[in-house]
């Protein structure tokens, strides 16, 4: 994905909630937690962002135990970039809008 | 009274969300899916709406069984690509898709799926029909009717691209 894209909503809250490891269903509780309630991840959805955020390094898979089935996973610095560009876009769309509102 | 029915069903592949609903009813009703056979769902009884019933077209996959059974889902088996999962209820909404992205890439699986059995159901008429068999028919049918069930998954997918284009 090229600089400048939007991210999808699901993605945001996936690398938002792996500034710190977490396995699947941590990311759905913490999604939750981090909109208040409002974004709820659902299982499929987050299956295969994970598998597709991998495969773009924005994510990475941590190590596990091999009696462990939980996976675990981790923003990648490449990751952090995209988070940190995505939220420099959003708070210039909010910012668009309010002063645009203000006016009417 | 019996806790336990069987029923034999099937149903078009474009209809999978109808099939979908018809499960949610039957739990609404009191009887949960509890395993699935060629053609036959088994139900067991349950308090009426104790349950949420989702189906998917999914290849096996073992690692995406637990992954559900991790957020409280259980396995409840497969039929063909499909493979049905349920929740309580009271653990929490259960959907499989939350974003129309992910819709769209359960459309595009399903699509492929046709298009590789309608295609070699095309091949294989063909050849049938230049040979002696007289069964080529058949798979000339088959792959027809695939290639209409793609048109209408096709058609769902484009009115989700629609969609796409206003807002995730």
């Amino acid at each position: 994905m090229a600089e400048g894209f939007a991210l999808t909503e699901a993605t945001y809250y996936i690398l938002l909630s792996l500034i710190k490891p977490l396995h699947g269903y941590g990311i759905m509780q913490k999604t939750e937690e981090l909109s208040g309630g409002r974004v709820r991840l659902a299982a499929g959805t987050l299956y295969g962002a994970l598998s597709a955020l991998c495969e773009k390094g924005w994510i990475l898979l941590l190590p596990t135990d091999s009696d462990s089935r939980r996976k675990e996973y981790r923003l990648t610095e490449k990751g952090l970039a995209v988070l940190r560009t995505e939220v420099a876009r959003l708070r210039e769309l909010a910012d668009n809008g309010e002063r645009v509102l203000q006016e009417v | 009274m019996e806790n336990r029915k069987t029923i034999r069903k099937w149903y078009w592949v474009w209809d999978f969300e109808k099939e979908e609903n018809w499960l949610n009813e039957m739990a609404l009703n009191g009887w949960v899916l509890e395993s699935v056979e060629y053609v036959t769902y088994h139900f067991v009884r349950c308090e009426p709406g104790e349950y949420s019933v989702r189906l998917e077209m999914h290849p096996y996959d073992e690692e995406y069984r637990h992954f559900m059974e991790e957020t409280g889902a259980e396995y409840v088996g497969r039929m063909m690509m499909w493979v049905y999962f349920r929740k309580k209820t009271d653990r929490g909404p259960f959907d499989l898709f939350s974003d129309i992205d992910s819709r769209i890439r359960h459309l595009d699986k399903i699509g492929k799926m046709l298009t590789g059995i309608g295609g070699a159901n095309l091949v294989i008429g063909i050849v049938n029909s230049f040979s002696t068999s007289r069964l080529g028919f058949v798979n000339l049918l088959c792959a027809t009717l695939l290639m209409y069930a793609l048109g209408r998954i096709h058609g769902k997918k484009e009115a989700l691209e629609k969609e796409r284009l206003l807002h995730e």
